[in-house]
This record gives structure tokens, sequence and C-alpha cells, in this order.
């Protein structure tokens, strides 16, 4: 229970489908302080304080657990490790795979519990499919996409099946406090949502080149190729304008030579995604599906293939700012809500020749 | 979080364990009946007794008769006792109050000594006394049972007699229950001049607690840990130990602590404090009896458990253990589950449980002190009590091992 809307309606819906339930808060810092004030985050004494009202409130016990050394290690580290490495991670999916469905699962079962319970918007029903909420844009398939089977089945997701609005509706009809709470968005442990400052502060200056992809032009310099993300156009800080005038979107950081390289927005465009360390829960390896490259993204269709330890989606039109570390994550359209097939990390996205066609055309007309 | 009825079978209606055993009355003691009654008698009563007029004198006079009556109870003089807020007030007032009036005296008195087993209301008053009073902090070590060893606190004091502006030393510890040598102590700290607070919050009802005879200048003692209510404490304070107010208004209490008096409280306080004292011998003998007799069956039990603190100079209600590979928090949640409540003893900090600072000072390893469990009995315990701790214990240990230890298959 993180303190907010979704975990506390989640526990209230458990306890009244009969299950016995106990609250439990993530202690996720070192230092309680250091973390994020007030309400947006979800590690703070304040969030503590407010899990335990709606623990009270539902009437179940409630306890703090201390998973800080946990997430450090899994999650924290592992944000830094990624940017430094040039990929774009996202800590919430980690959280969820090594956390939230792991440490603290394995802690539950082995006390005795069955499953554990949070508020995220996605679906897992009877049929052990998990799928999108119904609530489309507070969807939170892709980030519980990485979960194995085993952990499904040891998953449950009370909300579902309720958009974010009705949530909150129910949390003022249960009396919980927490009805109003603004949603949480940023990162919840880089305090004041500065992702540049954490990181530069982590991994120190590093200057190295901007250079232009097709001409390998030096443009500028930047403070840390790890501040960059493929697809970003805003804080390039470049003083020499493009040829043609068009702005330029990073298309590639390259760690070994600390060069963050920009071009137009038609070389952003792949049409072929890469990935490793595949869960894959449908029976088919070679999949005609939908596929999402980061949160909150866009959706294109593609042809799966998953081998071992690959998997490769062809996709049917390009995509854009596809980032080495985010995940794909592939659906199955479905009318009662579109079904996760399985997810993997994206290690690049690469153009085919029909891919540079497209990219080409795209260029023309631009 | 299920627990533990089956995935998609909700067991609606699993009736609630009837079994409640509360084992954690070192945290908080029930009220006495006659503590209550006393209580509801006054609380109904009109008066602010600093009212000149005959409401205030009825107050004033209910207020008297307990300070008369508690002083009679602790071997002190009526004077001595100046009523609080409980004893972390208490323990404040002695703490800083005393450092500030000896060191105003003489600026060389910048010395505080405290053992390092004392509750967090003397050490961080001390520790806060170090970064923002210029004061010099020097925590006293204890032995693996927890004591204050006298010889080393002579040591001590001959060194650095001239000085020390205020020792505290415990009279119990809250944790693990050890009696300190407390008379020793203050006896060693009295022929240097040095004045010595002893927090008794623990003590008082449990072992023979006496102010006059204990050599002590200031002791601490609470309401809620004798069958009185939250809220109220007192510290015996000795008439010539010079003592700076932390709370400046009315001048209620000898001028060292303001704010109107609690009547109905203090009432209630005094007589939970006098039945507690007069039958502190039936009590111990009855309690330690209980306490023996958990401590042989949970040895019985879990061969490997560790019991904590002294074996003999022990509070008779205390038994303090670790359970190799378990961590505490686990022992509780599983304990608490089954109706059975008792304490990591530990200090939290957003409910966030740290290892605790008295077995850490005792020498116990990290692990050791995490997978610590304090039950403690008190004035309505039975054996019924114990009974259901030792249904519950075995498979919460088992469980909690596990727990330390193992992952879900995936």
């Amino acid at each position: 229970m993180s303190g907010g809307v979704d975990s506390a309606v989640a526990a209230a819906r458990a306890r009244d489908a009969g299950h016995d339930v106990t609250g439990v808060h993530l202690a996720l810092a070192r230092n309680p302080q250091t973390f994020r004030t007030g309400a947006r985050g979800c590690c703070t004494l304040e969030d503590s304080r407010d899990a335990r009202r709606a623990a009270d409130v539902i009437g179940i016990p409630f306890y703090v657990w201390d998973m800080a050394e946990e997430f450090h290690d899994s999650v924290v580290d592992d944000f830094v490790n990624e940017y430094a490495a040039g990929r774009t991670p996202n800590p919430c999916l980690r959280c969820n795979e090594k956390i939230k469905f792991a440490a603290v699962l394995d802690r539950a079962v082995a006390l005795g519990f069955d499953a554990v319970v949070t508020g995220h918007h996605a679906r897992l029903g009877a049929d052990g499919l998990l799928r999108r909420s119904v609530d489309l844009p507070k969807d939170q398939s892709y980030v519980l996409a990485v979960l194995t089977r085993q952990q499904l089945d040891r998953a449950i997701f009370p909300l579902g099946d309720s958009t974010k609005e009705r949530v909150r509706a129910e949390a003022a009809e249960r009396g919980l406090a927490v009805a109003d709470k603004p949603d949480s968005h940023d990162i919840c442990f880089i305090s004041d949502g500065d992702t540049r400052g954490f990181l530069e502060s982590r991994l120190g200056s590093a200057p190295g080149d901007i250079v232009d992809g097709r001409t390998g032009e030096r443009l500028g310099t930047h403070n840390g190729a790890y501040g960059f993300t493929i697809g970003q156009r805003k804080g390039l800080d470049l003083r020499v304008p493009a040829a043609d005038g068009r702005p330029r979107y990073v298309l590639s950081i390259t760690p070994v030579s600390n060069t963050v390289t920009v071009g137009p927005r038609e070389d952003l465009l792949v049409d072929v995604v890469s990935a490793d360390r595949p869960i894959w829960h449908d029976p088919a390896s070679e999949v005609d599906c939908e596929v999402q490259l980061r949160a909150h993204g866009e959706v294109v269709g593609a042809s799966v293939s998953v081998t071992g330890d690959a998997l490769v989606a062809t996709l049917r039109s390009p995509a854009r700012g596809v980032a080495a570390g985010q995940a794909i994550v592939a659906y199955r359209p479905d009318p009662d809500g579109d079904i996760v097939l399985g997810s993997a990390t994206i290690a690049e996205g690469i153009r085919s020749d029909a891919g540079a066609l497209v990219a080409e055309q795209a260029a023309t007309r631009a | 979080m299920i627990f533990p009825g089956g995935l998609g079978e909700p067991v609606a209606g699993r009736p609630k364990l009837e079994m409640m055993a509360y084992l954690d009355h070192a945290a908080t003691t029930p009220m006495l009946p006659a503590a209550l009654d006393a209580y509801v008698a006054a609380a109904r009563e009109l008066g602010n007794p600093s009212s000149l007029h005959a409401a205030g004198r009825g107050a004033r006079r209910l207020v008297e008769e307990s300070r008369e009556r508690i002083a009679a109870a602790l071997g002190a003089r009526p004077s001595e006792v100046v009523f609080t807020g409980g004893g972390t007030e208490a323990d404040n007032l002695a703490a800083k109050g005393i450092f500030w009036a000896r060191r105003e005296a003489d600026p060389r008195l910048r010395r505080v000594v405290a053992s390092a087993v004392e509750h967090h209301a003397v050490l961080d008053a001390v520790e806060w006394l170090g970064r923002h009073e210029e004061a010099e902090v020097t925590l006293q070590p204890v032995d693996g049972f927890g004591r204050v060893d006298p010889d080393g606190f002579a040591e001590l004091i001959r060194a650095h007699g001239d000085e020390i502006a205020v020792v505290s030393v415990q009279w119990a510890n809250n944790e693990v229950g050890t009696i300190q040598p407390v008379a020793d102590l203050a006896a060693i700290a009295a022929a240097a001049g040095v004045p010595f607070h002893t927090d008794a919050v623990q003590a008082v009802g449990q072992t023979p607690v006496d102010f006059a005879a204990s050599g002590a200048a200031a002791l601490t003692l609470t309401g809620h840990k004798v069958g009185g209510p939250v809220g109220v404490g007192a510290l015996l304070l000795g008439r010539d130990v010079p003592c700076t107010p932390l709370l400046h208004g009315g001048g209620q209490e000898r001028d060292v602590r303001s704010g109107t008096l609690d009547t109905p409280g203090v009432v209630a306080f005094a007589t939970a404090v006098e039945a507690a004292v007069a039958e502190r011998e039936e009590y111990t003998v009855r309690v330690a009896a209980l306490r023996d007799d958990l401590v042989q069956r949970v040895r019985a039990a879990i061969p490997e458990a560790i019991l904590n603190g002294d074996p003999e100079s022990r509070l008779p209600g205390n038994a303090h253990f670790s359970f190799p590979g378990c961590e505490g928090d686990a022992l509780l949640l599983l304990l608490d589950a089954q109706g059975v409540y008792c304490s990591t003893g530990s200090a939290c900090s957003a409910g966030v449980a740290q290892p605790s600072h008295v077995l850490l000072a005792m020498g116990a390893d990290d692990g050791r002190a995490r997978s610590s469990l304090r039950f403690s009995l008190g004035h309505d315990s039975t054996k019924a009590d114990v009974d259901a701790l030792m249904v519950a214990l075995p498979g919460a240990v088992e469980r909690a091992r596990r727990a330390g230890a193992w992952k879900t298959p995936r």
C-alpha cells in the first residue's frame, strides 16, 4: 500500500472478496527524509501514514516492510547503470519485477500468504491472462508484462475492470481519505524530478561530443551521454542549425565513445526491433500481434518471433524513439482487453531496407 | 496480501481467533480499575489547582494528596515530586535541565554521561545536547547482560568528575529487562558531587524503588507503565538539584515545570503508583514464576533461542529472546495474526525497525539484534497468555526462518 488511492481500494476489494488481507507499505528510502516530500511520490513518511490510515479504515492489519536495500540494489543502481550503458531503463517495471513480485512476494509466501494484491490498472482474470485495464490511459499492463507465469499466479489486480475515476469515487464512498490524492507520475526516488541532475550526481560529469548522424560533423558538446534518451529533441542546446533548418533528435547514444548522435526526425524510424530476455506466455513462438515500445507509447502491428533468449519484432509500420533498455510488450487485440503475450528488453531498433525506403519517402514529404 | 485462505477461494466469514494474549506490558499496561475509577471521579470535578477559590482549592487538594502518596510510596519528599506529561518529558527535563543549570553555574561542567542502553528519551536528549549545546557526550558501555560496570563507572568519574554536569543511567532496561546497580552507581556519582539521574519508568512496581535510599538526584517514572493513565508522569528531583525548566509559563511545579496540572491524571497516577508499590512483592513472585515458565517453555520448544539480558537481575515480567535466523518483524506479524501481541522492542522510523541499540551495545551482531522479540508480562497476565504464545510461537519461528532464506520458485 503506497499511500495512494489505487492500492487502498485494491486492498479493500480484496478484503470484501473474503480474503484475509494484510496491508504492507514498502519503505524504499535508506533515509526516509531523502526521498520526495509531499503527496506525489510513494516513499515518504506522509505516504506511510496515509497507507496506515487507509488500512485502519478498511480494517486490516498493517506493517511497514523495509525493502530499502533490495530497492537500491535492484532498482536504483540498475537505473543508474542502464543510463551509464546508454540505455533507457523503466524503474517502475524493474520494481515490479524485482521488488513487488519478487522480494515482497518471496517474503510473503514464506510467511504463509498466498498472493500479492496491488492497485495496478490491469486485468488478470480466471483465465490467467494478463490484459489491459478498461481505463486505457491508466493501463499499466506494460510495466507488468515482465512478470513470469509463476509471479502472475501469485498476483491479484482487483482494479482492472474499473476506471480511475470509478476507483476514486469508490475510495470516497469507503471513506478513504486518499480519494483525492494526486496521482504520482515521476520517479519516486528522484525527489525533485530532475533525472539528469540525479544521474550527474551519481555518474559525474562526462563531457563528450554531439555529432550529426549523416555527416559525422561535430555539432556541440554534452556533459554526459546518460542525460539523453533516443527520440529526445529538447535540451540538445545545439548552436549550429541544421542545414535544412528542421529540428534534430537524438538517434543513438554510444557510451564507448561517449557520443550522442543526432539527426532529422525520419532517421528515428525503425521497422525491426531486436530484444533480449523475453518473458513469453503465448504457446506460439511466431505471432502476428501488436507491440508497444514504451510506457504509454503508441501501438504498432508487428510479426514477432521468439527464439531462446531473443525476440525479434518486424513492424508493419516504422516506429520512432525506440530506445534500448525499454520493454517491448506484445499484445493480442481482444474485446475483453488486449492480452499480453509477452515482453522483452529492447536491445536495438534496426532499419531494414524496406524501412529505409519508408524513411526516404518521409524525408521527401518533409 | 492474502492470509491464509486459498487463491480463488475467498474465505468469507473465516472466524476470528478468540484467543488473545497481551505480552506487551512494557509498552503499556491496562489501567487498574481503582485508577480508572479515581480518574473518572476526579474528571467530574471542576477546578484548576492554581485557582484561589474553593473549586481551585479542591483540585489543589487532590493534586497535593497525590503528590504525598507518590512521595510516600517511593521514599521521596512531597516537594521532590515534579509532575510532568510523562516519562519522556521527565527524562528530557532531567538531562537537559540539570545540564543547563550546572553549566551555567560553572562553564567547565560540559560533560554528560549516559549508559549506552538508555531509552531514546534520554539518549536522544543527551545527543541533542552534544549537537546543539556543546556538551561532551560520554556513552558508558555495558557488558553482555546490558549492565553498567560500577568499577568502569568509578574510573570515569575519577577521570572526569570535575567536568560532568549530569549522569543518567536507567534503573532497568525497557528492552532486555536488566536491572542496573543503581545504588552503587549513584553513590559513586554522589561522592564526586555529580548529580545522578535514573530513568525508573520500567522499574517502579517491578523492583524496590526508594528515591532517598538510592542516592539518586533525580528519578523518572510514568503513569501508564504502572496501571495509571498515559500522559502523566513525574520527575523526582532532589530539592538541592539545580534544574533549568524546559517549559516556561505559570511555573506551577516548583518553577521547574509549567502547565496546568492534569488533576484527574495525577490522581489516577498516584492511585496506580500506590497500588503497584503496595502489591509489588506478591506481584513479583507471581509474575516472575509465570515468566520463568515462559522462558523454560520457549527454550524447550525452540532450543536455539537465546535469552537476552541478565538472567538473574532482571525485571520479573521481562523475557527477551533472539531467534537465530528469524526477523523479529516477521515473528511479530505472524504472532499478531494469531492474537499474540509482543514487541521487537526496537526504535521505529516510519515503522521501519532498526536493529536495537541496546542489543548492539551488549555486543550482539546485527542479525541477532534484528532477530529479537520481547515478551513482557504484567498485572493481569495469566498462564493462558503463556499457553497462547506457546501454541503460536513454534510455527511462527519455523515460518519466519523460511522467510529469511526462501525464494518463491519461478
